[in-house]
């Protein structure tokens, strides 16, 4: 192994990154723009969902029933009807998600202590149906009297590290997986493949150039543009979504660090499997969708099928939404955290072997 | 006896069921400048990737400069000089940063570099556009340039594969100018081409065709033994004649430059001329000349078997 080779390779990659404008640009673009946008757009407390009413009692007490449930703020009256039919009619053109039907005998099943009305929901939209049960037993507390006696807790729940429920405590340290999963992969799967459709690759194959050497030369400086990312990532998470950043900054480094080797040895492996950069793209969309979906950024882990959990377990991405969000929301370490840490690790110290042995200085 | 630079016997490399190089055996001695003239997929590019290691052989033996190929190969990478047909440097970087690039890969300490740099970019013309990014530069520019590369550590072997395919015929004779240059200094040359006018220039040449090697050896020797009297004939009617003797045995080709038509007669034919004039009574009178044989006329001779 040659330093001064190696240093020659990543010089080269700089001046190569630095005049490619729009590569250059889309670094720091992609985590401002995303992080702007998801944070603010992904939203998993549900709110202001649009529901019609239909109101057979034709009440007060109907009236001071429908104004509770919309303080809750869950949901939003767009429609009153005046029968059931129409209501469901809506729901099926999806006008409305859910209808709440108060029946005419409402003031007589608020004597008799029974159940005072029914939601009819679109159930197809699990989050949403989980919105409205939640109403299901909603405290009545706008009345003079007591309605309904006072349900007794079984249990007292204490959040930690995010007490108000907030989302962007969640998604901002995930986005920072899925961002670094998208460019670092797509920067190295197209690395190895960009030099061989322009013809460069015949020429450094005969020089003295070992693949080893052209492997780590050619990630050094995308973990300079991943650093760059987290920056921005993290800098405006904390400063716009005012995301805690618990954890030491010595922690998060070292923890991004592992997790950018990783990305940017899976590229590398994509990048000597594939013939051009087409197909290099396509493998690394391949690695994206997963990385998003089976992470655990969009859908907690815990729910995911086990078949699902052990196609989780292999992504790096996964690894890397456990850890980072250990060590920015919990103030967790990575010696805390010491699988996910192992598994980072391992996997960059394979993947660069890996590909480096697919790596052949023969046209064969 | 003259070292050799190259020597490989009954080379073979077949690509699954297509044999590239069938059986050549190739003797370059050092310090010279040794052609490879083919037509397009003889296997000239095969033969030079096998040399360089870039392709292993089926079969056979290579020995480049002393050391056995591929299992040396990595030894023989510090040694050779190799400029590929598509050019290979990059189009985003200056003419200087690629120079930079190669020494350093070749291991040059930053002195060393810097003084091989400058004294290249003068060779090769090349001061003037130092700091100008390749992806603008002519063809002529970018060859310049590729073989101030290959040579920038003085290798003792310089592959080049139809280096002057994409340049003018000024371009063309310049960098001849310079491969002289580099072989008065020593170093081997190996050169592919389809152009006569540089496999003359050669001090030692190869005529390939279908994998194989068909005639080698100095170009003046090749033409001088190649066993047939050319003839140069100016008569009319030129098409209609040319199928007439191509139908005879004693023809071996005929090819129509302008006005002429140019015959070759085997040599068993002790007078070509007079047996042209008596067999075909049209050309009693016409103008028929021996002429000088070419390297066009070699190249016909020998090949046009294998091909399809």
């Amino acid at each position: 192994m040659s330093f001064l080779r190696m240093k020659a390779i990543i010089i080269k990659e700089f001046r190569q990154l630095s005049r490619d404008r729009i590569t250059f640009g889309m670094v720091v673009m992609i985590p401002l723009i995303q992080l702007l946008l998801f944070g603010y757009a992904i939203n998993t407390d549900i709110r202001q969902i649009p529901i019609a009413v239909v109101d057979q009692s034709q009440s007060t007490a109907g009236r001071v029933i429908i104004e509770s449930v919309k303080v809750t703020q869950v949901v939003q009256v767009t429609q009153r009807y005046a029968t059931v039919q129409e209501a469901e009619l809506a729901i099926k053109q999806g006008e409305v998600k859910a209808a709440l039907i108060l029946p005419n005998d409402l003031t007589q099943r608020m004597m008799q202590q029974r159940v005072l009305g029914q939601w009819i929901v679109d159930g197809s939209d699990t989050m949403i149906s989980s919105a409205i049960l939640a109403l299901q037993s909603m405290p009545l507390t706008d009345f003079d009297f007591d309605i309904r006696p006072q349900t007794i807790k079984t249990f007292e729940v204490v959040l930690y590290y995010n007490p108000t429920r907030r989302s962007a405590v969640n998604i901002v340290p995930g986005l920072l997986g899925v961002i670094l999963t998208m460019t670092m992969i797509l920067f190295t799967s197209t690395a190895i493949v960009r030099e061989r459709e322009r013809g460069n690759l015949e020429l450094l194959i005969t020089t003295p150039v070992n693949p080893m050497e052209l492997m780590i030369a050619k990630i050094v400086p995308y973990i300079f543009v991943g650093l760059v990312q987290v920056g921005i990532i993290l800098g405006l998470g904390h400063g716009i979504f005012d995301v805690p950043i618990n954890g030491s900054l010595t922690q998060i480094l070292l923890g991004t660090l592992l997790f950018i080797s990783a990305s940017l040895t899976l590229g590398l492996m994509i990048s000597t499997v594939a013939n051009t950069q087409l197909q290099a793209m396509q493998m690394t969309v391949f690695v994206l969708l997963p990385s998003i979906l089976l992470s655990g950024f969009m859908f907690p882990y815990e729910g995911m099928p086990v078949l699902a959990q052990w196609i989780s377990e292999v992504l790096p991405a996964t690894h890397f939404m456990r850890l980072i969000r250990g060590v920015v929301v919990r103030e967790a370490d990575l010696i805390d955290l010491w699988r996910d840490t192992l598994w980072l690790a391992g996997f960059t110290f394979i993947g660069v072997i890996i590909a480096a042995s697919r790596f052949k200085k023969t046209l064969d | 006896m003259t070292q050799l630079a190259i020597e490989a016997v009954n080379v073979v490399k077949k690509f699954a069921d297509f044999t590239a190089i069938e059986n050549v055996t190739l003797r370059v001695p050092k310090g010279c400048i040794y052609g490879f003239l083919g037509p397009n997929g003889c296997g000239k590019s095969t033969m030079i990737r096998v040399l360089t290691g870039l392709l292993s052989p089926t079969s056979g033996e290579v020995n480049v400069l002393g050391l056995s190929i591929p299992k040396q190969t990595e030894a023989l990478r510090l040694k050779i000089g190799y400029m590929t047909q598509k050019f290979s440097l990059y189009d985003d970087l200056s003419v200087e940063e690629n120079m930079q690039f190669i020494g350093q890969i070749f291991g040059m300490n930053s002195k060393l570099l810097r003084h091989r740099i400058e004294k290249q970019l003068i060779i090769y013309g090349l001061d003037a556009l130092r700091k100008q990014r390749v992806a603008g530069m002519s063809g002529g520019q970018k060859q310049r340039l590729s073989l101030a590369c290959a040579t920038m550590h003085n290798p003792e072997l310089l592959f080049l594969d139809e280096p002057t395919s994409a340049v003018d015929p000024q371009n063309r004779r310049d960098f001849w100018e310079q491969l002289f240059d580099l072989s008065e200094q020593g170093t081997t040359i190996l050169v592919t081409t389809h152009y006569m006018d540089e496999a003359e220039r050669c001090h030692r040449l190869a005529i390939m065709e279908s994998g194989q090697i068909r005639a080698d050896g100095e170009p003046e020797m090749l033409m001088r033994d190649m066993g047939v009297n050319v003839i140069e004939v100016y008569a009319p009617n030129l098409r209609a004649l040319k199928l007439k003797l191509m139908a005879c045995k004693q023809v071996r080709s005929t090819a129509q430059q302008g006005v002429r038509l140019r015959v070759l007669i085997f040599q068993d034919v002790i007078d070509p001329i007079e047996w042209l004039k008596t067999t075909f009574t049209e050309l009693s009178h016409a103008e028929i000349n021996l002429a000088r044989p070419s390297l066009e006329d070699v190249f016909v001779c020998v090949t046009g078997e294998g091909r399809q």
